[in-house]
């Protein structure tokens, strides 16, 4: 989450879900929340049960929109112009939060006078290299503050390119967005400051200036919003802002898959910053995070660029050694500054007593980032034969990823396959009833790849954590034992590792001593299973007397101390495992701190030292949380204060102060460099240091806003099964946005195979209004196929005027909505949306973007081969093929 | 046989219950039920009930159709939209397809005219005051029990059927492979434990309550009182009066539009309201079927 | 509801409905069981008088016919009643509990009682064994009969189904009727003309209280009485009464004289019995199925009440 880690210094949600029950109104927008989040909308409720407005901005009339007191209907992929047009409303009509913008957020920096702005350069930024198509962010800087390149990389989705070119580019390569998770990009120094706001070059004027082309006639034209309803959510918003009042926002995937997610929740960001309604109660920014530990899988990552806590993966050519590997941060404002006490300490739970001053705490025995590694470009080295194997373990690629072909195509041509699942999903039957078994484009004869299918214990069948969408980490025990031979994933690998171990004890290849110095010692059970406290407790972190540690402001960089996250330092605080606690709500508080343990260091509402005035006071009764008590000499309230508890409002930190010393009493931002809430994003982001509207890469209209159509920065994935429907395209007419729905769970696995979620959305449909209906003569309860240059799928046809046909200026866009949970197997099957889907990645993160355009076409699908010439004939129509350069305008 | 029609305040003690806890129920409130469906997979899952079938019916987002002996709650989902003419047909410019109707494409309603409602209400057995169901049972399957609710004893039960055109709601039917009633139970086993409903549990919305029906009712007053404040004169409460044709519900709802079409009767009444009108009936059929008989004794000799 | 013009499934639009589905269940009986028992009851009631009547005016060879009916009947009709249970096996457990809330419970104790007694009097008089313990059988038969033959009214009546329950003051005299209509027609069938009287008259005066009760019915219940008139019920009701209208007016003509016409005419009567069952079991099965019999009458109430609380 690069969007909200460049922002405000932590990538994730910066508010819990009760606090939702806070808010005076609440914008929904690129989230369905009501179904995909249904337990946490329950707060959605109570606050509107309480008189808050609420308000839903999505393409579609779902479950959320059916109980929001205003739907405004969107085109898929136009969100930027119409936050931006928010952002507009609320600068040119000063409607910010002054006092607040003034003192906690970067609007008085001046910014470097070589920066041109997209008003400049017609969509671009400065700084943009059109061979390469990346950024260098050099002329994005602080004025008077040379920026370094980042080395805390902390967060999964926020590109740092560090500056100049060369080494900007391997950043890029190692998506390096990915590491704010916990910490903002890293600025040398703090910036040169007019809290008048009127220097054309802070960056409050280049903000105006960005946006005021994000008009209501803008937002009719790119979004198909007419000026009063957008008059109407602007009003809502602006008046339940302020001193008295706060709005909260919520986002989920509708915002993150897309080739341009960062700068969307940017957008946001700065909305929301504006607005002063960021560490406040009822306020913030809600990032709905899917599965039960989405979250989790960031904090203690499944992702190649970053290790646990959002350190980053340590590159080849730049982190020669710890020192290298700490340097950028060493020193700076906030808590970054003790990055090396994280390191140390992270090296310390893997490797023990093999990890000493000496050998630099083994940090040679981490593995080093060459490049781009993330799933996409995996999949293509899979086709491309530079991926032999492949572990896929509580995911179905084969129809929960972007372009299902490619997956296929990429798991066909492997040598060996792992698949470890509930139930035997299409990704581990793909090589015999496969899409593209039917086609006769794979032959099951033909398929070299070993495929090792492993039963998996069900979380019920497991005890540990979940760290959910609130960052809040909860214990389960386990309720009954896994079936046969089904093994929980801690099992499985602790397993996997005795094995490897075993078969290396006695090498004397210093390629093994990784391995084998491992510490890999965990206490079993009667039945062999692993005991998953142990685990927590080694993520916990101890001190040099083997106690479990407090807190994370305990680590140190000598080697006294071991933790595996240290975010999670303190999850098990005296020897408690904090995650287990479940005092229910009505023996404490609404923050209900006593249930579960939240990272960082139990605080629900981040950065909260912004719900008090500079001044420490609160700024309002109503919205008081946390503030100065100067009696007690501490910041005081119903929560964990994100703050250094005892430093005064007031407090001004020595000129060559460092790490959280540095820390001002009314930096609110503790884990941004300068401390406050960037508005302007210096570093940080791949695509601009303030968000832009570009269209989709597959779109049925021109960018209304600029010459620049897509994204400049986006990256594409050139394979011959990942071809791209031309924009402004006559045979691919029509909007696709894919989605979930409540019954299912995403790729089906967990619902398709059961009868009680099966029977309640039997088979795939696709929704359409009846304005289309009418034009392509699709009937309800019909069939319908639905075509792109990747492939054509069939689903039944729900018509609905919950889908509104959309207009844009002079021309109607109409949008096909795609429920994408089904497959080859489970009790019901067909089609799989995903299969449409082409993969175009936002460069911040790499994820793809699940907008995109389709003809549809009444009737079912060809069968076999006639299917595969079917798709043949419409990319011969729309010319695919012959414009699939990079390069548009 | 206790009172068959009318107010009655004490359900349980009218069906023999000396000393028993206060009726139960559920108060069902549409206006925030998000239609998620997680009573229907909840109460299943509690209480063993099958799959019913894997039928996409086209009918908005419910594909279960309606209660029945294996669906105990279900989720209705009603679209509806008001038609706004476009003044101007502005054709499909990048639609022009043979077969699109240009005449038809001018009726296109435009984006953010807000008319679109969708109204989802989860429904369930009204566990009546007066209950056809129980009073028609030939066999004393349906009983009534301590809390006042309504439950098929499955031991018992030796599908006759009567039970299912008995209801006034469509609620209870048989279960065709196996030939018994079922409905819902308002999980008597679990209230015995202390337990409330599995549907009322798994509603993330607190849509569906449950509780003592006096408290219920009285919350319920406060939140149609409230609804209508805020200007949602289109609430309503239904099965809530204990003056109605059932004598009220242990289940009722806050509906935002007219009952029927949520699938739900406007004015249910108990088919043995009539019980006393119907027996007298038959009595009077069966003395002039005998009157015929002495009639064709007594006549002439041929 | 789906957008407008884009499904058929969309009712009429004078009232609302969800997806134009029925809103009560269908009732799950079976046809032909059902039907059957209700014109095998009736037939088999209205059997056992006529048997008492053929005893005690001494014709014999009627009385042969209806102890056989009667017993027959009883027994075919025990047989239907139980093959419809969802489970046959537990059919002793309507025996359980005796409910007058339920016509099928009543009906229960009516039906056992009747099928021993009717039983024991035909095997009695068929063997000659017994006679006085037979007759007396056959009186407790004759005196079971009729609340047997009309008690079916109620079993159907008291359900939610609209034809039914609004048609309760009617469907027992149709029963009655139709039943007497039918014993008589099936005496006509297989006795002598001579001694057939008793028959004839039951079946002139059964086929009265038919007609009758049914116009009355149709003429007082409006909108809920149209499957009655239409479709394959209503198609069932008019043949079941011109048969047994043609029939009555034969037996008052030739009855007495031509044993061949006596005997059609009573086969037609029989027939004619078994078409209004099916044809009174099908309109409520009919008016189950479409919402419109449940939702309008009730909104009209819902109305009336209105208009009078207005009017106080």
């Amino acid at each position: 989450m690069p969007g909200l880690g460049t922002s405000f210094g932590r990538g994730g949600a910066t508010t819990n879900l009760q606090d939702l029950s806070n808010a005076d109104c609440i914008l929904i927008q690129g989230s369905n929340m009501a179904e995909a989040h249904p337990v946490g909308f329950q707060w959605v409720m109570e606050a509107k049960r309480k008189g808050a407005t609420i308000i839903h901005v999505d393409p579609r009339f779902t479950r959320t929109s059916a109980v929001a007191d205003i739907h405004v209907p969107i085109r898929a992929g136009s969100d930027i112009a119409f936050l931006g047009a928010l952002v507009n409303h609320v600068l040119s009509n000063d409607l910010d939060f002054r006092e607040y913008v003034v003192a906690y957020t970067n609007a008085a920096a001046i910014i470097d006078d070589r920066f041109q702005d997209t008003e400049d350069l017609e969509g671009l930024f400065s700084g943009y290299d059109p061979e390469t198509g990346q950024y260098d962010p050099a002329t994005w800087q602080y004025d008077d503050a040379s920026a370094a390149a980042s080395a805390g990389q902390r967060d999964p989705e926020q590109p740092t390119g560090g500056v100049g070119s060369d080494q900007h580019q391997k950043g890029h390569e190692a998506a390096r967005s990915e590491s704010h998770g916990s910490g903002g990009p890293a600025v040398e120094f703090k910036p040169r400051r007019d809290e008048t706001l009127q220097d054309p070059r802070c960056v409050f004027q280049i903000l105006k200036r960005h946006f005021a082309r994000y008009t209501p006639q803008m937002v009719q034209e790119v979004c198909g919003i007419g000026p009063e309803q957008f008059a109407k959510v602007a009003d809502e918003l602006t008046r339940n802002s302020g001193r008295e009042r706060t709005s909260a926002l919520c986002y989920a995937v509708g915002w993150t898959h897309h080739s341009v997610g960062a700068q969307i929740i940017r957008t946001a960001a700065i909305l929301q910053t504006l607005l002063g309604n960021i560490g406040r109660p009822g306020g913030g920014i809600m990032a709905l995070r899917g599965h039960a530990s989405i979250q989790g899988s960031t904090d203690i990552p499944t992702l190649f660029n970053i290790l646990p806590g959002y350190l980053p993966m340590p590159h080849a050519e730049h982190h020669g050694d710890l020192d290298e590997y700490v340097a950028a941060d060493a020193g700076k404002t906030g808590f970054w500054g003790n990055m090396r006490s994280y390191a140390v300490s992270f090296l310390k739970s893997y490797w023990g007593d093999a990890a000493s001053a000496e050998n630099d705490y083994c940090f040679d025995y981490l593995p080093r980032l060459t490049g781009d590694h993330s799933t996409y470009t995996t999949v293509k080295a899979m086709i491309e034969g530079r991926c032999k194997g492949y572990f896929v373990v509580g995911e179905n690629p084969a129809v929960g990823s972007a372009n299902g072909k490619m997956q296929r195509l990429g798991l066909a041509n492997l040598d060996w396959l792992v698949v470890r699942d509930l139930q035997m999903i299409e990704s581990a039957t793909f090589w015999k009833d496969g899409p593209e078994i039917e086609t006769g484009e794979l032959v099951t004869e033909e398929i070299g790849t070993e495929v090792f299918f492993l039963p998996a214990a069900a979380h019920t069948e497991k005890s540990g954590s979940f760290t959910q969408t609130q960052r809040m980490l909860q214990w389960r025990d386990k309720a009954v034992d896994p079936p046969g031979d089904a093994r929980s994933e801690l099992d499985f690998y602790f397993e996997l590792g005795n094995r490897i171990r075993q078969k290396l004890a006695g090498s004397t290849d210093e390629m093994d001593r990784p391995l084998l110095d491992l510490t890999w010692d965990y206490p079993v059970d009667e039945r062999g299973e692993v005991d998953s406290q142990a685990v927590l407790q080694e993520i916990n972190g101890t001190g040099p007397d083997g106690s479990p540690l407090s807190t994370y402001t305990e680590l140190k960089d000598d080697g006294s101390t071991a933790c595996g996250c240290w975010i999670y330092c303190g999850v098990y605080a005296e020897g408690v495992n904090q995650a287990r606690r479940r005092k229910p709500h009505w023996e404490q508080d609404l923050v209900a701190s006593e249930w579960g343990w939240a990272w960082p260091a139990n605080r629900r509402i981040l950065y909260n030292r912004a719900s008090a005035a500079p001044d420490g006071s609160p700024w309002s009764e109503r919205k008081k949380y946390v503030w100065w008590d100067a009696e007690q000499g501490s910041w005081v309230g119903s929560d964990v204060p994100d703050f250094i508890a005892d430093r005064p409002p007031d407090h001004v930190p020595a000129e060559d102060a460092a790490g959280p010393d540095a820390i001002g009493g009314q930096d609110p931002f503790i884990m941004q460099t300068d401390g406050k809430a960037w508005l302007f994003a210096p570093l940080g982001v791949a695509d601009g240091p303030v968000p832009t509207h570009y269209e989709p890469p597959e779109s049925p209209v021109a960018n209304a806003l600029y010459p620049q159509q897509n994204n400049p920065a986006r990256r594409s994935l050139t394979q011959s099964a990942n071809p791209i429907n031309p924009s402004l395209s006559e045979v691919f007419p029509f909007v696709y946005t894919s989605y979930r729905l409540t019954e299912h769970h995403t790729a089906g696995a967990m619902s398709r195979t059961l009868p009680y979620l099966t029977e309640l959305q039997p088979e795939p449909f696709c929704e359409v209004s009846p304005r289309l209906a009418r034009a392509r003569g699709l009937e309800n309860g019909g069939w319908a196929t639905i075509a792109t240059a990747r492939t054509a799928i069939e689903a039944r046809v729900l018509v609905t005027e919950r889908l509104r046909s959309l207009r844009l200026g002079e021309q109607w866009v109409e949008q096909v909505g795609l429920p994408y949970h089904w497959g080859g197997n489970g009790i019901t099957q067909g089609d799989s949306a995903n299969d449409l889907v082409n993969i175009t990645m936002d460069p911040n993160v790499y994820i793809q973007d699940k907008v995109g355009t389709c003809d549809i076409q009444p009737g079912r699908r060809p069968r076999g081969a006639a299917l595969t010439a079917y798709v043949e004939e419409y990319r011969r129509r729309a010319g695919v093929g012959a414009d699939q350069e990079k390069g548009d305008g | 046989m206790g009172r068959l029609s009318g107010r009655l305040d004490d359900v349980t003690a009218d069906a023999g219950y000396e000393d028993h806890p206060p009726r139960v129920g559920f108060f069902t409130d549409t206006s925030v039920c998000i239609g998620c469906k997680a009573c229907e997979v909840a109460c299943k899952t509690w209480n063993s009930v099958p799959d019913d079938g894997y039928l996409l019916t086209g009918m908005s987002y419910d594909n279960t159709q309606a209660l029945g002996a294996s669906t105990w709650r279900h989720v209705a989902f009603v679209e509806k939209s008001s038609e706004v003419s476009l003044p101007v047909d502005l054709g499909m410019p990048s639609m022009s397809l043979p077969g699109a109707d240009p005449s038809a494409a001018g009726q296109a309603t435009e984006s953010g005219d807000g008319v679109v409602t969708w109204l989802m209400s989860s429904d369930v057995c009204k566990h009546c005051t007066h209950a056809a169901c129980l009073d028609v049972c030939p066999t004393g399957s349906l009983f009534r029990t301590e809390f006042g609710t309504v439950v098929v004893q499955p031991d018992i039960c030796n599908g006759c059927g009567y039970c299912v055109p008995a209801c006034p709601y469509g609620v209870i039917d048989l279960r065709e492979d196996d030939g018994r009633a079922f409905k819902c139970t308002l999980c008597y086993d679990r209230l015995k434990e202390g337990q409330q409903p599995a549907c009322a549990q798994a509603c993330p919305t607190e849509s569906i309550q449950f509780g003592e029906l006096d408290e219920l009712r009285e919350r319920a007053d406060a939140r149609l009182a409230e609804l209508h404040e805020k200007g949602v004169d289109v609430a309503r409460l239904y099965g809530r009066d204990p003056e109605d044709g059932v004598g009220g519900g242990g289940a009722f709802f806050l509906l935002l539009d007219e009952p029927e079409v949520y699938g739900l009767p406007p004015d249910p009444v108990v088919t043995t309201r009539d019980l006393g009108s119907i027996w007298k009936h038959v009595a009077m059929a069966a003395a002039a079927l005998t009157g015929v008989g002495v009639a064709a004794a007594v006549g002439r000799r041929r | 509801m789906t957008p407008r013009g884009e499904t058929s499934m969309v009712p009429p639009p004078e009232f609302e409905s969800y997806y134009g589905r029925q809103i009560i269940k269908t009732p799950t009986w079976k046809t032909p069981d059902v039907p059957l028992y209700l014109f095998l009851g009736g037939m088999g009631g209205a059997s056992a008088v006529l048997a008492e009547v053929a005893a005690s005016s001494g014709r014999p060879d009627l009385e042969r016919v209806a102890r056989v009916t009667a017993a027959g009947s009883a027994a075919l009709g025990t047989v239907a009643l139980v093959h419809d249970l969802g489970r046959p096996e537990r059919f002793l457990n309507m025996l359980r509990v005796l409910k007058p809330t339920s016509p099928l419970s009543v009906g229960s104790f009516i039906l056992a009682p009747f099928a021993s007694l009717s039983g024991a009097a035909a095997a009695s008089f068929l063997t000659g064994r017994l006679p006085r313990l037979g007759r007396l059988a056959g009186v407790g038969a004759a005196a079971l009969g009729p609340p047997l033959a009309t008690y079916t009214g109620a079993l159907l009546a008291n359900t939610a189904v609209p034809a039914w329950h609004e048609a309760h003051r009617e469907l027992p005299f149709i029963f009655a009727g139709s039943g007497a209509a039918a014993a008589g027609g099936m005496a006509m069938v297989f006795s002598p003309c001579a001694q057939a009287g008793p028959a004839r008259r039951m079946v002139l005066m059964g086929a009265a209280m038919e007609i009758v009760g049914a116009e009355r019915l149709l003429d007082r219940i409006g909108l809920v009485g149209e499957p009655y008139r239409t479709g394959r019920p209503g198609r069932l009701m008019s043949v079941s009464r011109s048969l047994t209208a043609v029939a009555a007016g034969a037996t008052l003509v030739l009855g007495r004289r031509s044993r061949a016409v006596s005997a059609l005419a009573g086969a037609a009567c029989v027939g004619a019995s078994v078409l209004t069952r099916f044809g009174i079991f099908e309109a409520g099965l009919a008016s189950a199925r479409d919402p419109k019999y449940t939702v309008v009458p009730q909104k009209e109430r819902i109305a009336a009440r209105e208009r009078a609380a207005v009017g106080r």
